[in-house]
């Protein structure tokens, strides 16, 4: 499995639409920063990138990633080689590539800026764990859906609109039972439905770390004794590991029935 | 060597195979012969385990394949498109699948020379002609010398040279008592290098037998009317 | 007349080497209109009481100790001056307001130059009238509400004049209850574990050129009337429950000119009639105005909105109130004759704003994509948020305010 990894990490590195990724990263970080030599304040616009960016790339890169390489993955099935190794293999070569330019492309413009001598360290951190969780838990369910669909366009199809659920639509529906149910106490079912949903739970996690927390009030208030204790960073990510491990799973059970 | 029980597999509606069950002994070589889909790449995909059974076992050496992977190291197998990885070199390719298989061969250079590869090992993939391509996909079969060998279409797209080369290099390996089970639509080189005739038809042999057998049975003493007449004869 | 007092009056000295060690002793066996000058040293005295009117002039700030006991200074008399004394450790009590100085049904009455340390509460006036509070600095060290006293409280008293003190560390700065007339000015008020400044019940009172800076909650001004507020900032007020300003049942005010900076809520007004809000600047606070209902008739014109997270929130209907002729950051609209003014008006309550006051759970989904999405829709087409909440003659350039 690790030289299957290998192989698709190193693929990976050397395409071309990763040194975009990853230079787009690097041009962000630069421009947020020389705009704004303010890191924490840096961390809020990247926050908007990485919970929308960061998990549309993951779906994309992980369902076309999974229709490029089919020819590769055939050769493999030849050899003697587990299968499971196979695809979580290829898998986890897109989505560490993915998550090392993320990590690369937005840590060197900010250790330059120096990083480690602001309070936004931590902060920073956090965008960069989030962000890591999101292209693993995006790239696995389109790599899930890609494996599941023989016609690539269909394939394409779904993947974009599972981003597109996680990302609008669950929050808009979200928004509706709130409207709907405001004569309930809605605190215990708002913070089950964010923790269901991996980039409402992101999004959620870096904003209690900064200051414009303040303005979710009491409801913030909630959020952030349920989070900010040790605890809850254990459930929070427990749930974005979860939020990976499933569809793994998912990936693994598909790999071991399917034909070629 | 090989023993296939009662192989049964539908891809959705279509039932591909309807129960094969066949005994390859060590050392011999079956052409699989049979119209265009009807089911020789699925039952070859089955022995590699690419393609799961819905009922039935395959034995490899009286043990059971049941999603193996280990016993993949004794088959060598060129499949009927060869399909690579577009952004890789050639000789990069070679040198992947030898470190993922974990094998110490040099063979590879003896086909390299023998199929004339030298100029394309700095090529990329992608760029290559499907002839050149089928080239690399039989270096790629043939350099770990395994003890069976599944070839499907091999002769697809090569020039006839190479189908020579080719021809010469299977009758050695049959020489070195190998199994050998191949397809091909080229019957001709079917009758020089095989000696058992495997028929399929809508997913059930039709045919199991030598060339001697075939022709005594269709009564025609050229093997490739007798193909024909089987053929005729499946559809009536 | 006051040459005439000084021809007859003398200056009593206190020191330790003088004929005077005590500052009771002095103060009792002065007569009206003396002069008590007080040397560098430490006094620990406490229930000082000055009961006629005298000076009392602390030279190099001599240090009077109260060793925690009760309440150091209390004034009874009209006409008394204090004036350059360190002041520290006021007993605390839980029955009892014991305060560094306190002024009782006295007139007046000047303080100034004090310093204030270690304090329950600091300067108490009550019931007393036509005084003058002026460059105090208060340093408490409250941690928490209910064992904290205030460091300026007017209690029924009037005509009194609170200019360029310094408050920190304390309940609340500064506390005004039925207390009318009375002119804040210049004083800054600033890390207070309540309100930098607290107005209950008092009428006529006008408040110009303070800073309120990062207090625990800001600024409330409540069941009053015909108060002004002038230029003053607000300031950096920011956690789950903090405002900048808070108006409760506010009528006839006038609110010109103030800065409200990075406050989680730059105005929170509920039940407020007939207040003006003209020329201030709300730049990056949360809400800059909330409005909760029950408001009529108010005017909010010549404002500047920069870059807050939401310029308005709205309960409720309309009403009479106008928001014409302000500067927005997030007008997007365009100017074709040039006159300054955009063409298109502009809605200052977002679609996210009014659905997070109607159901404030919403609010866990600020900056999602969604919320984002449904704004800007709703900026293009309004359904929901109410029509006629608009400014019809936005500004196109920021208002400059140095002239107001």
């Amino acid at each position: 499995m690790i030289k299957i990894l290998k192989y698709s990490f190193f693929d990976l590195m050397r395409s071309r639409w990763s040194y975009v990724y990853f230079a787009f990263y690097l041009l962000l970080g630069f421009v947020l920063l020389f705009l704004n030599t303010d890191v924490s304040k840096a961390v809020i616009t990247l926050m908007n990138v990485v919970i929308i960016l960061v998990p549309l790339m993951g779906t994309l890169f992980g369902v076309m990633y999974y229709y490029n390489s089919k020819e590769f993955i055939e050769l493999l099935l030849a050899q003697p080689i587990k299968r499971t190794s196979i695809f979580i293999g290829q898998y986890l070569g897109v989505a560490t590539s993915l998550t090392f330019s993320l990590i690369v492309g937005l840590g060197i413009p900010f250790l330059v800026y120096g990083i480690f001598k602001s309070d936004a360290i931590l902060d920073f951190s956090l965008l960069l764990v989030t962000g890591g969780f999101l292209t693993f838990i995006f790239t696995a369910i389109s790599f899930y859906i890609g494996l599941s669909n023989e016609n690539k366009i269909k394939g394409f199809g779904y993947a974009i609109v599972f981003w597109l659920f996680m990302a609008v639509i669950y929050d808009g529906l979200f928004l509706i039972s709130l409207i709907v149910f405001e004569a309930y106490p809605l605190d215990t079912f708002s913070l089950f439905a964010s923790l269901a949903n991996p980039i409402d739970l992101s999004r959620i996690l870096i904003l209690l770390k900064l200051d414009i927390s303040a303005l979710m009030g009491y409801t913030g208030a909630i959020f952030q004794k349920f989070f900010g204790t040790q605890w809850g960073v254990v459930i929070a990510m427990g749930v974005l590991l979860l939020w990976v491990i499933v569809p793994v799973f998912l990936i693994r059970r598909k790999a071991l029935k399917k034909d070629f | 060597m090989i023993t296939i029980e009662n192989i049964h597999k539908s891809f959705g509606k279509i039932r591909v195979l309807k129960g094969i069950d066949l005994d390859i002994p060590k050392g011999s070589a079956v052409a699989i012969l049979g119209p265009n889909g009807s089911g020789k790449t699925t039952l070859m995909k089955s022995l590699l385990g690419m393609v799961v059974p819905d009922q039935g076992r395959i034995l490899l050496n009286n043990t059971t394949i049941d999603r193996g992977w280990k016993y993949r190291n004794g088959i060598d197998y060129l499949p009927q498109i060869a399909n690579f990885p577009n952004n890789l070199k050639v000789s990069e390719l070679l040198k992947m699948i030898k470190d993922i298989r974990g094998a110490k061969t040099d063979k590879e250079t003896y086909y390299i020379d023998l199929f004339s590869l030298h100029p394309f090992l700095n090529k990329k993939l992608g760029t290559l002609s499907g002839g050149t391509k089928q080239k690399v996909n039989l270096v790629l079969a043939f350099m770990f010398d395994s003890p069976i060998l599944i070839l499907d279409e091999p002769t697809s797209g090569l020039d006839p040279i190479s189908l020579l080369v080719l021809k010469d290099i299977i009758l050695g390996e049959k020489k070195k008592g190998k199994t050998l089970l191949i397809s091909s639509h080229i019957m001709n080189f079917v009758e020089k290098v095989c000696d058992t005739i495997l028929f399929i038809w809508e997913g059930t042999i039709y045919f199991n037998g030598s060339i001697t057998d075939l022709k005594k049975n269709t009564k025609k003493d050229d093997f490739e009317h007798a193909i024909a007449h089987l053929l005729k004869s499946a559809h009536d | 007349m006051i040459s005439a007092w000084t021809a007859h009056s003398k200056t009593i000295e206190v020191c330790t080497t003088c004929k005077f060690q005590k500052i009771g002793d002095a103060l009792a066996s002065a007569s009206a209109n003396d002069t008590i000058l007080i040397k560098k040293g430490v006094y620990k005295e406490f229930n000082l009481s000055i009961d006629k009117p005298l000076t009392v002039i602390g030279e190099n700030y001599p240090i009077i100790d109260g060793t925690l006991k009760g309440e150091i200074i209390r004034i009874t008399a009209d006409h008394v001056t204090l004036d350059g004394l360190f002041i520290i450790n006021v007993g605390t009590s839980y029955t009892e307001d014991f305060s560094a100085v306190r002024v009782v049904r006295s007139e007046y009455f000047v303080i100034k130059n004090l310093v204030l340390e270690k304090l329950f509460f600091g300067i108490y006036l009550e019931k007393s009238s036509h005084g003058r509070v002026f460059h105090n600095k208060i340093i408490g060290d409250a941690e928490e509400e209910f064992n904290s006293g205030n460091g300026i409280q007017l209690w029924y008293s009037h005509h009194i004049e609170v200019d360029q003190n310094i408050i920190t560390h304390v309940r609340d700065g500064i506390y005004l209850e039925f207390a009318d007339h009375c002119t804040i000015t210049n004083n800054i008020s600033r890390d207070n574990v309540r309100y930098g400044l607290h107005f209950m019940f008092s009428n006529d009172d006008l408040y110009e050129d303070n800073t309120f800076e990062k207090n625990g909650a800001g600024v409330a001004v409540m069941f009053s009337k015909n108060i002004e507020m002038y230029h003053n900032t607000f300031q950096g007020n920011w956690g789950t429950a903090s405002y900048g300003l808070l108006l409760k049942e506010i009528n006839d005010s006038k609110i010109k000119g103030n800065i409200f900076k990075e406050n989680t809520i730059g105005i929170n007004i509920e039940g407020s009639n007939r207040v003006s809000y003209t020329y201030n600047t709300f730049e990056k606070n949360g809400w800059a105005i909330k409005s909760r209902g029950a408001c009529y008739t108010n005017i909010f014109s010549e404002n500047n909105f920069l870059y807050n997270t939401f310029d308005l929130s709205y309960n409720g209907k309309l009403n009479d109130n106008s928001f014409n002729d302000n500067y927005w950051s997030d007008y997007n609209g365009y100017d074709l004759n040039k006159d300054g003014v955009g063409d298109v008006p502009h809605k200052p309550v977002k679609l996210f704003s009014y659905v997070a006051n109607r159901t404030p759970e919403a609010i866990i989904l600020l900056r999602s994509l969604f919320i984002d999405l449904i704004d800007f829709s709703e900026k293009v087409s309004p359904v929901f948020t109410p029509d006629n909440l608009e400014d019809a003659s936005p500004k196109m350039k920021r208002i400059a305010h140095d002239h107001y």
